[in-house]
């Protein structure tokens, strides 16, 4: 016997279920809606070919083409080192100790405590590091900065694909005579190839939107950096400079930085999104 | 010993996705008798009980035809409130899945779904239901423990008795002891030999001797057909289809 | 030959070995380097004054951080309050009632909200949220607001953090064996029914685990804050007000921090206390969401 009321309470709540999803939903499609309407209107040539010239930040010409460099050299150097060592943390924890040993799992929830630390405290943590060993805010504390906040990203990602390879297939490489690095790198690693090459571009995706870590650590500059100790520009900064000051020429153009930087965001998750979609299709389970 | 049939399926096919399950079932279950559905793992045994608890729906991407007639009305006509077909059923599946709720509130829970409100009917109805199962005396005093500290065979036990405090005409038991130790389940099978005048059982179990001890009537299906079906005595005793006999004798298992 | 090749593997063992340790030891490495920059004002000032006193002049050596800590609790509060409804429902709702196909379309979008950078959502709040709150919220309630408020700030920190809780809670949803719910249902029970008691109570723990983590993020979360919440050094006495959350103070002051004594220990000393927080309410849901897996494996 159910109630009107049971009828009534259900209804109420699967039509209060239906709009969260919408509303959830609709603020994504919001947001990059928005950021993609007001930027495009924005965006001209000079915006992605040109770097700040004199005055630009009164309104006077020139492009961002200093953050997208500075941004694109930071988060690729800071995405090959947090690879270099996310992947030895991946293949030890997952080959070497046991993907379900007692290690593998403190390693795991210590990066994921790694992973829950906000990037300002990054931020502050590579600024620290620069000071101790004497380093000004250049590319490289940016790049040593954002190497460290991704690492985590990286290495949980690749472990999740990693762990994933069936205890058999290892056990069976061993079993031909190979060793643990052979098996790491010649069963494993093609195994898993797509997988990890998206989890690389998970974490450079979030290494390029993030502007926290590298407030304090890169610097900010109108040219493009031409070596390590120079400071760099990166594209979120450079939206948030921008946007803060009070000429609407200028806002106008962190409306189009904000485009450039979500066309990339954009680009790298579904690249990072197929590959995984692949990987799935590819692998034994 | 013959009955009115209590359950009458009729054409019944059941497919997952592009996977066939169950081809073209028609039998008719016999009231108030135990009946055993026996066969090989895999042979879609579990998908006919489902089936009849309309539990397949919950599923994405099965297909099912044919009707399930229970008390003469389809289950499968569009427009019937389900929970009232599922009410008539209760449902023992393979492994005891306590509500995560106590032991009490797990009884309660069924008859306080369907309306009672009442303190001491309440109470009354779990003691009732907790006797029948054969459960009270052993839980009487910790009524209000999670029921998830219960031993395996008491958590099937309590399960049994939630089942029955929604007062269902038939009870559907998957392989209910395959979880349990002997003890529990020779429990559970003497429950199931108390019950069978009141309810009509349904079993399904791969274990043939439990058929035996158990069952007024036999079905033996074979990759999601019906093989053959008929009083206990006569499957047991005397099976007409070569494939029955082989799995009678254990050739096939 | 042979020797070689196990040579080999033992070198680079020890070296993944020696990796892997150093990614372990990190969170403590981080934790050390903050509180030894923290150090110098820690000696000087009693931890409560510096915690719960409101004044905030460093010129005058002042460093108390309770506006900021209030204000990080106001938009912290403020996103966890409208977070928590939609993201649960819209969890219930796509691991309980819609199709997999609408499941599985739905998954690639939550998680690319997960992937805009911040600056992002702080330049779409200051288009879309910032004005509504100045046009329309704020007079409703007939304040006047420039809009940078703590309550912009809760809103975009709010959608920042949807599908850090939707993820795990769907992931505790998935952990729920499907015979428990088939227990209930064949019990009579409505769909709705099963997951208002049995789902839902037996996911308990992981939901709150997932909101955890939810706040956490909102915690720390930088960069959208600082574009939105307004950053006037005062504790907030409404939504509409502004407020100055601890994440912005030290983005904002980094500037001229090496130039006052004990301005760079004070504003190290905040990094510290996010690290902190978020550290801690970390552990709780880590803890919560191990103990899950354990029961499901
Ligand atoms: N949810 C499902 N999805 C796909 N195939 C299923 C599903 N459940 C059962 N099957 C398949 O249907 C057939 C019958 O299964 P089942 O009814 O569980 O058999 P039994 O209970 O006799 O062991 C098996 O081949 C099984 O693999
Ligand atoms: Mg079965």
């Amino acid at each position: 016997m159910r109630s009107s009321f049971n009828k009534f309470e259900e209804a109420v709540f699967r039509f209060l279920m239906i709009v969260s999803t919408l509303v959830v939903l609709g603020c994504l499609f919001l947001i990059i809606g928005t950021v993609l309407f007001k930027g495009i209107g924005s965006m001209d040539l000079d915006m992605i070919t040109r770097t700040p010239q004199g005055g630009y930040y009164l309104g006077k010409e020139g492009g961002v083409l200093n953050a997208i460099v500075g941004s694109i050299v930071l988060t690729s150097s800071a995405t090959a080192i947090a690879f270099l060592a996310s992947l030895p943390v991946v293949l030890y924890i997952n080959i070497y100790a046991g993907k379900n040993s007692r290690f593998a799992e403190l390693i795991r929830l210590s990066l994921d405590f790694l992973w829950g630390i906000p990037s300002i405290v990054y931020g502050a943590f590579g600024f620290i590091i620069m000071v101790y060993f004497g380093i000004s805010a250049s590319l490289l504390g940016g790049i040593i900065t954002v190497a460290l906040f991704i690492l985590p990203i990286m290495a949980r990602a690749m472990d999740e694909v990693i762990s994933l390879v069936p205890v058999e297939l290892v056990e069976a490489s061993f079993s031909l005579g190979s060793t643990r690095i052979e098996t790491a790198s010649r069963v494993v690693l093609r195994q898993t190839l797509p997988g990890i090459i998206s989890a690389i571009l998970l974490a450079f995706g979030r290494g390029i939107g993030d502007a926290a870590s590298v407030l304090f650590t890169s610097g900010f500059s109108d040219r493009i950096p031409l070596s390590l100790t120079q400071p760099a520009a990166t594209l979120p900064l450079a939206i948030f400079f921008q946007l803060g000051t009070p000429f609407p020429e200028v806002q106008e153009r962190a409306y189009a930085s904000a485009f450039i930087l979500t066309i990339i965001i954009l680009i790298v998750s579904i690249s990072a999104r197929l590959l995984a979609a692949r990987f799935r299709r590819h692998t034994i389970q | 010993m013959q009955t009115n049939p209590h359950v009458r399926v009729h054409d019944l096919s059941v497919s997952y996705g592009s996977t066939p399950a169950l081809n073209r079932i028609s039998v008719d279950i016999p009231e108030k008798q135990i009946t055993a559905v026996i066969g090989p793992s895999g042979c879609g045994k579990s998908t006919l009980l489902r089936a009849m608890n309309r539990l397949l729906e919950n599923s994405d991407g099965v297909s099912l035809s044919g009707s399930i007639l229970i008390d003469n009305e389809n289950i499968y006509d569009p427009g019937r409130d389900v929970t009232e077909i599922r009410k008539k059923m209760g449902l023992l599946s393979q492994k005891p899945y306590p509500l995560p709720m106590s032991i009490f509130e797990n009884v309660a829970y069924g008859p306080r779904i369907h309306g009672m409100k009442k303190k001491n009917e309440m109470a009354e109805t779990v003691r009732h239901y907790l006797t029948i199962s054969g459960l009270w005396e052993e839980v009487k005093d910790r009524l209000h423990e999670p029921a998830s500290r219960l031993s395996i065979g008491q958590q099937q036990r309590l399960c049994l008795a939630r089942g029955l405090a929604v007062e269902p005409e038939i009870i559907l038991a998957d392989e209910p002891t395959s979880a349990l130790d002997p003890k529990s389940s020779q429990k559970i099978e003497a429950e199931f030999k108390h019950l069978k005048n009141r309810y009509t059982i349904i079993i399904v179990t791969h274990i043939l001797r439990q058929a035996r001890r158990l069952a007024d009537y036999v079905l033996f299906m074979y990759l999601g057909e019906l093989v053959e079906h008929g009083p206990a005595a006569q499957i047991f005793e005397n099976p007409q289809h070569e494939m029955t006999k082989e799995y009678i004798r254990g050739i096939i298992s | 030959m042979t020797a070689k090749r196990t040579l080999k593997d033992l070198i680079a063992g020890k070296a993944m070995f020696l990796i892997t340790a150093g990614c372990g030891v990190l969170v403590l490495v981080m934790a050390l380097g903050l509180l030894i920059r923290a150090w110098p004002i820690m000696q000087i000032k009693p931890l409560h004054e510096l915690l719960f006193s409101v004044s905030w002049s460093p010129m005058k050596g002042d460093f108390g951080m309770l506006p900021f800590i209030m204000g990080t609790l106001w938009v912290t509060g403020i996103a966890i309050v409208i977070a928590v409804p939609i993201s649960l429902l819209t969890s219930i709702y796509l691991s309980e009632f819609a199709l997999s196909r609408i499941r599985e379309l739905s998954r690639p979008f939550i998680d690319l909200l997960a992937g805009i950078p911040s600056v992002i959502y702080g330049i779409w709040g200051v288009i879309v949220i910032v004005p509504l709150v100045k046009g329309r919220l704020a007079p409703l309630f007939g304040v006047s607001s420039t809009g940078y408020s703590v309550l912009a700030a809760g809103i975009v920190l709010s959608i920042m953090i949807f599908p850090v809780i939707i993820h795990i809670t769907m992931e505790v949803f998935q952990a729920v064996p499907a015979g428990l719910r088939e227990a209930s249902l064949s019990l009579g029970a409505t769909q709705w029914q099963t997951v208002k008691h049995v789902v839902l109570r037996r996911s308990l723990p992981g939901i709150i685990a997932a909101n955890v983590l939810g706040f956490s993020r909102a915690f720390g979360e930088t960069m959208a804050v600082l574009m939105v919440a307004g950053n006037i050094t005062k504790i907030p006495g409404s939504v509409f007000d502004p407020g100055y959350p601890l994440p912005a103070l030290i983005a904002n002051n980094y500037g001229e921090m090496m130039s006052i004594p004990l301005y760079d220990s004070a504003l190290m000393m905040s990094a510290l206390v996010l690290f902190v927080v978020v550290i801690f309410f970390n552990v709780i849901s880590r803890y919560i969401l191990h103990r899950i897996r354990l029961r499901i494996s």
